[in-house]
């Protein structure tokens, strides 16, 4: 895929996330806080760095891409939408009957890799797609999203040995650390300390940015795509804030999974399009 | 006659596929040597994962490798491989239709020693529950051997369980094999008995002690609970009328629910289950834990006689 410029992978997060809010808003359903937070990421991803075809979407050596924490679909089926792995204007069926757009993400959307929406999971699935891209001995990649509450589900950390132990420098992980959580902070509910070293403990090269940063996103993958042969795992410590880019969703944990009135939704979108948090 | 355990059956056929097509692989969660894999990672070590102690990581390992085209069979013990891992089996690998294995040693209450902890008595029903799932007990070596293959060769999930003792070989190498399809071991015009894995071989010698008693019993082997081979059940029903199921499992949810399930809905024809009485068991002879269930020649022969 052609590179984009920081500046044009701004635009294209500006566009996502009000396609995020507006399919919530039409659905009555979903979860912005997340979907919002990880857009710098999602962005960077499916619009620079990976290497896929939205009119192949099976194609054997396309990059994969797992989102681990799955409740956060928004974002991605924007991402798909608009590049054309569907009509965009299926993104308007998001949590309706019969639509590809399921509440959490399933192999009948097309560009989806394997399904998500238990926490803890998706990143298992990641590590098994890595291995076996390497014993085919094909160069493309795994990128997969986590949230920093997914990783208090001990499946995760499984998932992290097996990623040392087969040398998995083929797959990089973005560790979505908005600190919040259904029930409060992380740091409230459960305290995940210092999740860079826990990663780090576990044979795993860090990079700790701030993850609603553009620049620093894409400078975290031209550093990782550089070290693609270090034998090692890539592990991005991507501090965002929940809600990011709407007034009043930044940072409060019940935006997790609600649903803007008509009203907030307008201010969202007001929001969104003044460069609401990001001057 | 000849005695071998099914999980040896297992662990020569997956040489042979492994060698045959490189996309089979094996996902060992540490207990390769007793599951009988271990010969698969010796012969064929570049198709072999071992994920350590992480039955649940072996799962979605495995469902990730199965989405870039791999056949992958996970390995451990029937505890581990259906309740261990459970949730994963349903989100990650039956809910997308994925081409995973799940190939499990020491089912039922063989890991007699071992205690409660390591008997599964409830894998096989469980798994059943969930959409997709294909689940199998084959009943000898050779049955071990050929429905191994035969999942190996079907596209999707399924749950295969071998036991960890030596049982009788009552089949040959010529035996056939068709997942969701009843074998018939012998047919008869009183009674037919349905069992699965290591209690056909007590429901065939059921059957000679019936015959001296001159009560002709039919011998089904229902080594598929899943899809069930509705149409043999139902053929017993009306033939016959009167089934006894025997199984190595809880009674709740296994071959004997399943062959209720249709025997109800028919609104006819007798059933006496015969498997574990929904308790939990305790260290003690594999013998002993069949006994104290009923699952017996003689427990079999009783029901038969009292339907």
């Amino acid at each position: 895929m052609k590179k984009k410029t920081v500046e044009e992978l701004k635009a294209i997060a500006k566009d996502l996330r009000k396609k995020v809010v507006t399919m919530i808003y039409e659905a009555q359903s979903g979860h912005p806080g997340g979907s919002l937070s990880a857009a710098e990421f999602v962005t960077a991803c499916y619009f620079s760095e990976m290497n896929v075809d939205p009119k192949n979407p099976k194609w054997e050596d396309r990059d994969r891409f797992v989102l681990s924490k799955g409740h956060v679909c928004p974002i991605q089926y924007a991402a798909l939408g608009t590049l054309g792995f569907f009509p965009e204007e299926v993104l308007h069926t998001l949590r309706k009957e019969g639509s590809p757009l399921q509440g959490h993400p399933n192999m009948h959307c097309p560009g989806i890799d394997i399904p998500t929406g238990s926490l803890g999971q998706g990143f298992a699935c990641a590590v098994g797609m890595a291995i076996a891209l390497k014993l085919d001995k094909k160069s493309a990649r795994v990128f997969s999203v986590l949230g920093d509450g997914e990783c208090q589900e001990g499946e995760i950390w499984e998932a992290a040995q097996t990623a040392n132990k087969y040398g998995l420098d083929n797959l990089t992980i973005f560790v979505d650390t908005n600190n919040l959580q259904i029930d409060g902070t992380t740091d409230e509910v459960m305290p995940n300390l210092d999740l860079g070293a826990k990663f780090k403990a576990f044979g795993f090269e860090i990079y700790e940015i701030d993850g609603n940063d553009m620049a620093q996103v894409v400078h975290a993958l031209d550093e990782i795509r550089m070290h693609s042969h270090s034998g090692k795992p890539k592990c991005i410590i991507g501090h965002t804030t929940k809600g990011k880019g709407v007034s009043y969703m930044e940072n409060v944990a019940s935006w997790h999974g609600t649903a803007p009135n008509k009203e907030e939704y307008e201010q969202a979108i007001k929001d969104i399009d003044s460069d609401y948090s990001f001057k | 006659m000849e005695k071998k355990a099914t999980r040896n059956g297992f662990g020569e056929e997956i040489i042979a596929l492994g060698k045959e097509n490189r996309n089979v692989l094996v996902v060992d969660a540490d207990i390769g040597k007793s599951c009988k894999s271990d010969g698969f990672r010796k012969a064929l070590p570049s198709q072999h994962i071992n994920v350590g102690i992480a039955e649940q990581n072996a799962a979605g390992v495995a469902a990730g490798m199965a989405t870039c085209g791999k056949i992958p069979f996970v390995v451990t013990y029937a505890v581990f491989g259906s309740l261990r891992m459970c949730e994963m089996i349903r989100q990650e690998i039956a809910y997308p239709k994925l081409n995973v294995k799940i190939a499990c040693s020491h089912g039922g209450v063989t890991p007699a020693n071992d205690g409660a902890s390591h008997q599964a008595i409830e894998d096989m029903g469980v798994l059943r529950t969930i959409p997709n799932m294909t689940v199998i007990m084959p009943a000898d070596y050779w049955a071990a051997r050929k429905l191994t293959r035969a999942i190996a060769e079907m596209d999707g999930p399924a749950f295969i369980r071998f036991t960890r003792d030596s049982i009788p070989v009552i089949y040959d190498e010529n035996t056939q094999f068709e997942i969701g399809k009843a074998h018939i071991v012998q047919e008869g015009k009183d009674v037919a008995i349905i069992a699965n894995g290591d209690t056909v071989y007590l429901a065939m010698e059921a059957a000679k002690k019936l015959a001296e008693e001159n009560i002709s019993a039919k011998v089904v082997d229902m080594h598929t609970i899943k899809p069930l081979d509705v149409d043999a059940v139902k053929d017993c029903v009306e033939k016959i009328g009167k089934i006894v199921t025997v199984e190595d499992h809880n009674i709740l949810n296994g071959l004997g629910s399943g062959v209720c399930e249709v025997v109800a809905e028919m609104g006819k024809g007798k059933v006496k289950r015969i498997g574990i009485q929904d308790r939990f068991g305790e260290s003690a002879p594999y013998e002993r834990l069949l006994a104290k269930n009923g699952i017996t020649i003689d427990g079999i022969v009783e029901a038969a006689k009292a339907l």
